[in-house]
C-alpha cells in the first residue's frame, strides 16, 4: 500500500478546543477503495477528525491529505468528490426530506435521480414529510440517501446508522457493500461492532485523540490474547512459566488460560506434551479488542509504549 | 391518632383531571427557570431601572428652570415630538419632572419591557418544546400546563420586581413632582405593560412550532402596540386606546394618577393567558396549531442553487417584515394630515418651525423615516444572523460539506439581508408616501417619501456589514449586532426629546443619513456608508473562511 493510493493520509494531527485536546497527534491512513472502520469511545475525537478532513475545522498542527488535496484549502473542490453523513443530522424545518436530499446532492455537484428514487424506496423513506416531523432514524436516512445518490469517490460516515432499525441496518450494509464494489472509499465511524466486522477491510481504533491500533481484524486478533480451553491426558505443568501465558486456571478438570497471539505456538506445543484430548480456542472478538482499548488495560499499554504516552 | 393513619393509601387516591394535575411540577419549574435566568433577568431589570433613573436625573440637570421645561414642552407639541413620546395631555398643565418622566419614558420603556417579557415567556415555553427538552421533563411528574404557567409566573414576577423597584427608586429620588403615589402607578403601569406582552407571547407560542417565530410575532405585537399609540397620540386618540402601551400612558402618573386604564391591561392579559391555555389543549407537544403539511418530494429548480436556498430559508420572515414595514408606513402616513392640523392650531410652533426654515410635515416625516429604518435594520440583523443560527443548529455543517463554499453560503444569506432590508425600507417608504399623500392631500409626498426611504439603504448595508464582521470574527458575540437597531431607536427617540451631541448620532449608521425629506440630500455620508458596507462584508467573509465552524 503506497502513499499514492491512499484516499486519506493524516499524520500528527492536533486540534485543541480551549484546554481540551480533541486530537492529539492523530495518524490515519485509509487506502483507496477500502472500507475503513473508525472505532473509539464517545469523545475520543472521531467526529473532530472527520470534521478536520472536511475542512470544517482547522487543525492546529500536523498534516492531512484527502484525495490528494488539502482538506482546508481545497475544501470545495474536495467536497465535490466526497459525501458526508453527520452523526447528528439536523434538517430544515420547512423543507421536505426530498428537497433536503436534492439540495445536498445538487450542491455537491449533481445526483442520479434513478438511484435517488431507488434508495428512497430501499430505505423506506417518505420524502414528502417536513424536516421537523422526521424521527432521528428518518433524518439519518435523508442524509444517507443524499450521500449515496451521488457519485462520490469517498464517503465519510460518522455513526451513520445510530438511529436505524435492524432492517434498515441490513439495507445499509448492502448499500455500503455495493459502494465498495463500485470502488468507492469509505471511512465508517461506528459503534456497531457487527457492522464494522462485516463491512470493514481495516480498522483504526482511536482513543483520547490518538490512534491506538490500526490494521485488519485478523492482524489485531493476532496481536491480542487468545483464550484456550483444553483437556489433557495428564495434568499440565510448567505452563504458567511460559512467556505470554496468563490467567492459568485448572480448577474444574478443564484447563483454561489466555495467551498472547505470538506465543500461541509455544503454549500449544507444551500442551501437546501432555496428550491433548480436546482443544477449544477463542480468538478475541472485536468487542474484546475494543474493551481492551476502551478500558483499563489501556493504561498498561500506554506505559508499555511510553514514548507516545509522554507526549 | 397520627396524620398518616387518617390519610387514605396513596394508590387509592387517584387524582382527578383537575388543575392540580395539569399544574404538577410548576413550582419546581419556576425555581428552575429562575435559576436559568439568574443573570439574564437581573441584567434586564437593572438596565431598565438604570436607564429610567438616568433619564430622570438628566431631566433635572438639563431643565433646571420652569422656562427650560416650558421650552421642551413646546418642541414636543409637534407631531414628531408626540409620536416619539406620549399623549398631549401630559403637556396640558405645568410640564413638571414627573409629567416629563411619565410622558417620555412609558412608551419608550414599554418597548423594552415588552421585549423582555416576550423573550422570557418564549424562552421557557416554546424554546423548551422545540428543542425537545420539554418532552423530557413532561415525561416526569410535570403537568400539561406546568411549562407555560411557570414561564408566565417568572415573567410576571420579573415585571412585578421591576415595577416595585421603579416605584421605590423614583420615589427615592426625592424630586418634588415625582410623588410616591405617582411612582407606584408608574411602576404598576410598567409591570402591567410587561405582563400584557407576556400573555401575548404565551399566545404566539401556541400558534407557531418555532421559538423564533413565536418571539418574532410577540415582538411584532410590541411594535404594533407602539405604532398604534404613536398614531393615536398624533392623530385621533382612538388608536392609542387599542394599545397596551397607550393604556399605561393614559394613567397619567404624576399628572392625574388614575389607575383604571390598567384594568384594560389586566383584562387583556387574562384573556390572552386563557386563550393560550385553551389553544394549548388543542395541539400536541412540539406542534403548532396547524398540522404540518407534506412538502414536495423533489426539490424545485431554484432551491438547489445557493441563493435560491437562502431565499427559501428567509422567505417567511422576509414576507412578514415586508408586510409589517408597509403596514407601519401606511399607519404613520395616515397621520401626516393630522400633523398639519396640529401645526395650524399651534401658532407658536409654526413660527418656530418657520424660523428654522423647515416644513413641519417634512421634519415629522423624516423622524418617522428613521423609525422605519430601525425596523428595516432589525430585519437586516436578523437575516444576517440567520447564518449563525443555521451554524449553531448544526444545519450549516452538511451544506458546507458539499461543493458550496463558505463564502457563497454566507453570501446567500447576506444577499437576502441586503436586498430584503432595502425592500422593506422602500415598501415602508411607499406605504408612508401613499397614505401620507392621501391624508395630507399632497400627491408630491408619494415620490419624495419613497425616494427618502432609499436614502436609508446605505445605512442598512453598513448594518449588514457590522453583523457580518461579528459573525465572521467573533461568532459567539454576533448577537451584539442587535445593538445597531437598538441604538438607532435610542437616538431617534431621544433625539426628539433632548439635544444630543452629534457624536452620539454618528455612532449609529442610521444617524448618519441626512434627514430627508426635511434636510437636503447630502451624498457624502451615503457614499461613505455604502463604502463601509462594501468593506465590512468582505472582512466578515474573510473571517468566516478562516475560522472553525461551530458544530453541535
Amino acid at each position: 500500500m503506497t502513499e499514492a493510493t491512499n484516499a486519506i493520509t493524516v499524520s500528527g494531527l492536533v486540534k485543541t478546543f480551549g484546554r481540551t485536546r480533541a486530537l492529539d497527534g492523530l495518524d490515519l491512513e485509509v487506502a483507496s477503495g477500502e472500507v475503513h472502520g473508525f472505532l473509539g469511545p464517545n469523545g475520543a475525537g472521531k467526529s473532530t477528525a472527520i470534521r478536520v478532513l472536511l475542512g470544517l475545522l482547522r487543525a492546529d498542527a500536523g498534516t492531512a491529505s484527502l484525495l490528494g488535496g488539502d482538506p482546508w484549502h481545497d475544501a470545495v473542490q474536495l467536497h465535490k468528490r466526497l459525501a458526508y453523513v453527520p452523526g447528528d443530522v439536523e434538517l430544515w424545518p420547512n423543507l421536505s426530506g426530498g428537497e433536503a436530499i436534492d439540495l445536498l446532492a445538487k450542491l455537491r455537484g449533481g445526483l442520479d435521480p434513478g438511484r435517488r428514487d431507488q434508495l428512497i424506496e430501499r430505505f423506506d423513506l417518505d420524502p414528502t414529510k417536513k424536516g421537523r416531523t422526521y424521527s432521528k432514524g428518518n433524518r439519518q436516512k435523508v442524509a444517507l440517501v443524499a450521500a449515496l445518490a451521488s457519485d462520490a469517490d469517498l464517503l465519510l460516515l460518522d455513526e451513520p446508522t445510530a438511529g436505524l432499525d435492524p432492517l434498515m441496518e441490513v439495507v445499509f450494509q448492502d448499500v455500503i457493500g455495493e459502494a465498495k464494489q463500485a470502488g468507492r472509499t469509505v471511512l465508517l465511524s461506528s459503534h456497531i461492532l457487527a457492522q464494522v466486522e462485516k463491512l470493514c477491510d481495516r480498522i483504526s481504533i482511536i482513543r483520547l485523540g490518538r490512534i491506538v491500533q490500526s490494521g485488519t481484524l485478523s492482524d489485531m486478533r493476532h496481536l491480542t490474547r487468545t483464550t484456550i480451553e483444553a483437556e489433557t491426558e495428564r495434568p499440565v505443568t510448567g505452563l504458567a512459566e511460559l512467556p505470554g501465558v496468563h490467567d492459568v486456571d485448572a480448577a474444574h478438570g478443564t484447563l483454561r488460560f489466555s495467551v498472547d497471539g505470538r506465543h500461541l505456538d509455544g503454549a500449544v506445543r507444551r500442551l501437546g506434551e501432555f496428550g491433548i484430548r480436546s482443544l477449544i480456542s477463542h480468538p478475541p472478538t472485536l468487542e474484546e479488542l475494543m474493551l481492551r482499548h476502551y478500558g483499563d488495560e489501556l493504561k498498561a499499554m500506554e506505559s508499555n509504549n511510553g514514548a507516545g504516552a509522554a507526549r | 391518632m397520627t396524620a398518616t393513619a387518617t390519610r387514605p393509601p396513596a394508590v387509592a387516591a387517584p387524582r382527578g383531571p383537575g388543575h392540580g394535575n395539569a399544574l404538577a411540577g410548576t413550582g419546581t419549574l419556576v425555581r428552575f427557570n429562575l435559576r436559568r435566568d439568574r443573570i439574564r433577568l437581573p441584567v434586564w431589570i437593572g438596565s431598565l431601572l438604570l436607564v429610567t433613573l438616568a433619564s430622570v436625573s438628566s431631566f433635572t440637570s438639563q431643565y433646571p428652570e420652569a422656562e427650560d421645561r416650558a421650552s421642551v414642552k413646546e418642541t414636543l407639541e409637534g407631531p414628531a415630538g408626540l409620536a416619539m413620546t406620549g399623549p398631549e395631555h401630559y403637556l396640558a398643565g405645568d410640564y413638571t419632572y414627573g409629567a416629563m418622566t411619565a410622558h417620555q419614558m412609558i412608551g419608550f420603556m414599554g418597548i423594552a419591557i415588552g421585549i423582555m417579557s416576550v423573550l422570557t415567556v418564549v424562552r421557557h415555553s416554546r424554546t423548551e418544546e422545540e428543542t425537545g427538552r420539554a418532552e423530557l421533563l413532561r415525561s416526569s411528574v410535570v403537568g400539561r400546563h406546568a411549562h407555560m404557567t411557570a414561564a408566565l409566573i417568572v415573567a410576571a414576577a420579573a415585571n412585578a420586581v421591576l415595577g416595585l423597584l421603579l416605584a421605590a427608586a423614583l420615589t427615592g429620588l426625592g424630586v418634588d413632582s415625582i410623588t410616591a403615589n405617582g411612582s407606584l402607578l408608574y411602576g404598576a403601569g410598567s409591570a402591567a405593560v410587561g405582563i400584557t406582552f407576556a400573555a401575548a407571547a404565551a399566545l404566539t407560542a401556541q400558534i407557531t412550532p418555532f421559538a423564533r417565530g413565536a418571539a418574532g410575532l410577540g415582538m411584532a405585537a410590541v411594535a404594533v402596540a407602539y405604532t398604534l399609540r404613536a398614531v393615536g397620540d398624533v392623530g385621533t386618540g382612538a388608536f392609542a386606546w387599542l394599545s397596551p402601551i397607550g393604556w399605561a400612558q393614559r394613567t397619567y402618573p404624576y399628572v392625574d394618577d388614575r389607575w383604571w386604564p390598567l384594568l384594560l391591561n389586566v383584562a387583556l392579559a387574562a384573556a390572552g393567558v386563557a386563550a393560550a391555555f385553551w389553544l394549548s389543549t388543542r395541539r400536541d407537544v412540539g406542534a403548532g396549531l396547524r398540522p404540518p403539511r407534506p412538502g414536495r418530494a423533489v426539490a424545485g429548480g431554484t432551491l438547489t442553487t445557493p441563493l435560491g436556498f437562502a431565499v427559501r430559508l428567509h422567505r417567511g420572515v422576509l414576507t412578514g417584515f415586508a408586510a409589517g414595514g408597509l403596514l407601519f408606513g401606511l399607519m404613520y402616513g395616515s397621520i401626516l394630515g393630522d400633523a398639519e392640523d396640529l401645526l395650524a392650531e399651534n401658532d407658536q410652533l409654526r413660527r418656530t418651525v418657520e424660523q428654522l426654515g423647515g416644513d413641519l410635515v417634512e421634519s415629522f416625516a423624516s423622524v418617522i423615516m428613521s423609525l422605519l429604518a430601525v425596523v428595516a435594520a432589525a430585519y437586516v440583523v436578523m437575516a444576517t444572523l440567520r447564518a449563525r443560527s443555521e451554524e449553531t443548529a448544526g444545519r450549516a455543517e452538511p451544506v458546507l460539506a458539499t461543493g458550496l463554499s463558505r463564502a457563497r453560503w454566507l453570501g446567500g444569506h447576506l444577499a437576502v439581508a441586503l436586498v430584503g432590508g432595502t425592500l422593506i425600507m422602500v415598501l415602508a417608504g411607499v406605504g408612508f408616501g401613499v397614505s401620507g399623500a392621501a391624508s395630507a392631500d399632497d400627491t408630491g409626498l408619494l415620490g419624495s417619501l419613497t425616494l427618502a426611504s432609499l436614502a436609508y439603504a446605505p445605512a442598512l448595508w453598513t448594518t449588514a456589514g457590522i453583523a457580518a464582521v461579528l459573525f465572521g470574527w467573533f461568532p459567539s458575540a454576533s448577537a451584539a449586532a442587535w445593538a445597531v437597531p437598538a441604538y438607532g431607536f435610542f437616538v431617534t427617540a431621544l433625539g426628539e426629546v433632548v439635544d444630543l451631541p452629534d457624536w452620539l448620532y454618528n455612532l449609529s449608521p442610521i444617524g448618519h443619513v441626512p434627514q430627508v425629506p426635511a434636510a437636503d440630500l447630502n451624498w457624502a455620508p451615503l457614499v461613505v456608508l455604502t463604502a463601509l458596507g462594501a468593506v465590512l462584508i468582505p472582512i466578515g467573509l474573510l473571517g468566516f473562511r478562516r475560522r472553525d465552524l461551530d458544530t453541535k
